[in-house]
């Protein structure tokens, strides 16, 4: 297939849907990181096998797609047309899916999924809750794709926004509406991207570069690499666009090497892109010409800050420099470069097909669109969210997330990655966006989200955050590498009980020079953790420092156990579970921990049936 | 921005360098403008015949008005018009401070350090002193690759386990063993046996006369050392 103008694109966009029927039953299995942990592509051939076996091969297609987010639930099949929705597969289950729902088209009810709140089972998709009140503008096309291939890609209407930029638009055109969508950088900084593409095109220079990065490496995070796994054509138009929007011919996209599926999936979108012409001289016969090149990240966290990830791309340590010189007049070789994070780079088509009306009519006054949040921590439903800007945090984690584990209490959530800020319980009705997350102390980040139950220490939250940065610091200024050095190091302290409260002033001192005079964003957010619990959590600190207690009986140092010998029956479980014979007892008899043999492992607590064990 | 030299003069710029209208060349880096004229501020990653690294963060100042200001490192920082800086401040001060102190129990055995230290007023280090030899200035680094043009040095490792050193830590061909390293180092001397030799801060030999500038603002003198012209605040109308 080789597309050489805009006309034929239409055509053999048209050809393909006019090969495909609608009503041709398709299993969509989803492919995500968190259903390859739970075996789906052992679910997937199990299907192919079953459709063998019956003489179906022709009638029904499976298809192996991006991840879907409802990664709680996974494995996860969508039976299409019907759009019926099965959860938690496992092998053993397929012969009755292809019996009851492909041939009888009858559903097999305990694959569905249950709405308690409802106490009744749903068919489809969009009526299971957690999938109710998101707004999936780009993840919504990961279960309709295969992303090996491009005829899929442009079967929902793909490259459609290239064709109408190569079409007709002047490049300003294109600037100005990315402007007027609103639209902000969804790798962390929020900065209008429409503004960023201005100043690149504005930039003097021949030569300049657009970079997709997508070097994501918040711990929980995966919104980048499900894009990058179930869409990657979907970020290849929207940098194809941003590159004739910026006057670029030239790009990279730089993939952390720890994300191999993603990187698969790029190297091939781009393979095919280029055989069709949508990469390359010529592109659609508009006379402009632009190809990629991928780059892997080398593991490093602080690869994610733009200039390290220039710096890395050169081939030179990936350390950042200041950026008082913006990248867009001196970036990648000191040529003017525009560098986009994947969900960002995902949402130009969006606003080139819809329009930046459209567009800016999604979220609040400040951030506009949609954006993709991973769902993590203490939460019954684990998995991608996308949502509009302004939900708040209520919705997203209660009727979204369908709250807390166990009927625990909601505590926090840490909103950003690790250098995000922890927001607690008394904001839960805050609505997302960038500046309300930045005015409680946190921020968007690339769209982490950790929930924290009642169980949850906030120091020892707090220190392993820093902890996590100090390793990752790059190490060249000082505030960075020795603020964040002392600041574990008290954190460590006050977690194991050696705290003092001038520590409090000191970590507070610490982290405004951190804020003020880091060289990058990294030392600059990297104290929101302690600044943020030690604001909103200040009591828990003083519980550790002045009476030597973790509330929450995290700080194994902190925490004695002890058993009660009222409750105690003697049952000899704990005695026989102690690794370290600190409880001894006669059966049937209350039996005693020795506190000095106590190693706090908590296995005596855990497996006690009948609440005799105190933990202090 | 070390590159004036070769760079045809443009013309001249306004800023506001605390509190006073200057000009100021637009190929000067910031803290070549406030060294031009005569304001002593703190500076150790840097060197003139070296291109700036901005890594120990003390030559920063406040730049931007209102409550729109914020910190920067003056040896990276371009020059425009209508600038405003204060090299002063409270805020910079007690940032400076703060940073020399985590330098200091980095390594309390430097002189610079230690002099900075007294010219700084800095009274105490809140940390474990380390008893480290190095503060990975890099000013090594640039010098044997710049001046030297040599790069037998750079550096290794990550964060807190970053350290200076020759390729894959074996005896390197390319070091001529000129010893520009060790003259450049700020740390990598013996420490000045002062009074209290004992204590992390010597507070020996250099003049600790107040500065006064936290107190003063844009009306101070910056004469260095201070000459203690005044008391306190209420001195000043």
């Amino acid at each position: 297939m080789k597309v050489t103008s805009v006309n034929e694109l239409e055509a053999i966009r048209s050809e393909i849907l006019a090969g495909k029927d609608q009503d041709k039953p398709c299993i969509a299995v989803c492919g995500g990181p968190g259903c390859l942990a739970n075996q789906c592509l052992e679910v997937r051939d199990a299907f192919v096998n079953e459709i063998a076996a019956k003489g179906l091969t022709d009638k029904v297609d499976v298809r192996t797609t991006g991840c879907h987010g409802f990664c709680e639930c996974g494995p996860i099949a969508l039976i299409y047309p019907q759009e019926i929705f099965y959860q938690g597969l496992s092998i053993d289950d397929i012969p009755e899916i292809i019996e009851e729902t492909i041939i009888n088209n009858k559903t097999v009810d305990r694959l569905l999924y249950t709405d308690d709140e409802a106490g009744q089972l749903v068919e489809t998709e969009g009526e299971v809750p957690f999938y109710k009140q998101q707004m999936r503008l780009i993840l919504g096309n990961n279960s309709k794709i295969d992303p090996h291939s491009i005829e899929d890609y442009i079967a929902i209407g793909g490259y459609s926004a290239l064709a109408k930029v190569l079409g007709g638009m002047q490049p300003m055109d294109v600037v100005d509406e990315i402007k007027n969508s609103g639209i902000r950088g969804r790798g962390g900084g929020g900065f209008p991207t429409g503004r960023k593409w201005e100043s690149t095109r504005n930039a003097e220079g021949d030569i300049k570069y657009v970079i997709c990065n997508a070097d994501e490496g918040d711990p929980g995070a995966f919104m980048d690499r499900s894009i990058l796994e179930g869409n990657p054509h979907s970020v290849l138009e929207g940098m194809i666009i941003g590159a004739y929007a910026i006057g670029s011919n030239e790009g990279y996209v730089y993939v952390r090497n720890e994300y191999p599926l993603a990187l698969k999936n790029i190297n091939l979108a781009i393979k095919q892109a280029r055989e069709a012409g949508l990469l390359g001289d010529n592109i659609l016969g508009s006379g402009f010409n632009f190809d990629l090149k991928v780059n892997r990240g080398g593991g490093a966290f602080v690869c994610g800050e733009s200039t390290a990830l220039m710096a890395s791309l050169e081939g030179k340590p990936g350390e950042p420099r200041a950026k008082y010189i913006h990248t867009s007049d001196k970036g990648l070789w000191d040529r003017p470069s525009n560098l986009n994070n994947v969900e960002t780079w995902a949402n130009i088509p969006l606003i080139i097909n819809n329009g930046a009306d459209w567009y800016s009519a999604i979220g609040t006054e400040s951030s506009k669109g949609t954006k993709v949040f991973s769902l993590v921590g203490k939460i019954n439903n684990t998995g991608l969210v996308e949502v509009p800007m302004g939900m708040t945090l209520r919705e997203i984690i209660f009727d979204i997330g369908g709250g807390i584990p166990d009927n625990k209490a909601f505590k926090a959530v840490q909103t950003g990655g690790p250098s995000g800020g922890c927001i607690p319980e008394s904001l839960i009705d805050l609505p997302v966006d960038y500046d309300r997350l930045t005015e409680v102390g946190s921020m968007m980040g690339s769209g982490g989200m950790i929930v924290m139950d009642e169980d949850t220490c906030m120091v020892d939250v707090a220190r392993y955050f820093i902890n996590f940065l100090m390793e990752e610091s790059c190490g060249k200024c000082v505030p960075c590498r020795e603020g964040l050095l002392r600041m574990g190091e008290i954190l460590t302290d006050i977690t194991e009980g050696r705290g003092r409260m001038e520590d409090l002033d000191l970590i507070q001192d610490l982290s405004e020079v951190l804020r003020d005079a880091s060289l990058c964003g990294l030392g600059q957010t990297a104290p929101n953790p302690v600044m943020s619990t030690l604001k909103y959590f200040r009591n828990e600190y003083e519980a550790h420092i002045k009476d030597h207690k973790c509330p929450a009986g995290v700080c194994t140092e902190l925490i004695t156990y002890s058993i009660d010998a009222g409750n105690c029956t003697g049952c000899g479980l704990c005695l026989k579970k102690c690794p370290a014979e600190a409880i001894t007892g006669e059966t049937k008899q209350p039996h005693v921990l020795d506190a000095g043999k106590c190693i706090k492992c908590g296995i005596c607590y855990d497996v006690c049936k009948f609440d005799a064990v105190r933990k202090e | 921005m070390s590159q004036n030299s070769q760079t045809p003069r443009g013309e001249m710029v306004k800023i506001m360098l605390n509190g006073a209208e200057v000009q100021a060349d637009p190929y000067w880096s910031l803290l070549e403008v406030i060294q031009f004229y005569g304001i002593d501020i703190p500076t150790l990653c840097h060197d003139e015949g070296l291109t700036p690294y901005g890594v120990c963060r003390l030559c920063v100042v406040e730049i931007g008005s209102g409550d729109k200001t914020k910190l920067v490192a003056s040896c990276m920082h371009p020059v425009w018009e209508g600038l405003e800086v204060r090299t002063h401040s409270n805020r910079v001060i007690k940032t400076r401070k703060t940073i020399l102190e985590l330098l200091i129990a980095r390594c309390p055995s430097s002189k610079k350090l230690q002099d900075m230290a007294a010219l700084l007023e800095l009274k105490e280090v809140r940390f474990e002193p380390l008893n480290d030899d190095c503060i990975l200035c890099g000013l090594c680094v640039r010098m044997c690759e710049e001046q030297m043009v040599a790069k037998a040095i750079g550096f290794a490792g990550r964060g807190t386990d970053r350290y200076i050193t020759t390729p894959f830590d074996m005896n390197s061909e390319e070091c001529r063993k000129c010893g520009a390293c060790m003259y450049i180092c700020p740390v990598c001397e013996l420490r000045c046996q002062g009074p209290q030799a004992d204590t992390v801060l010597c507070s020996g030999c250099i003049n600790t006369e107040p500065v006064c500038a936290p107190d003063y603002g844009d009306a101070m003198c910056f004469m260095v050392p201070c000459l203690s012209c005044v008391k306190g605040p209420e001195d000043v109308k």
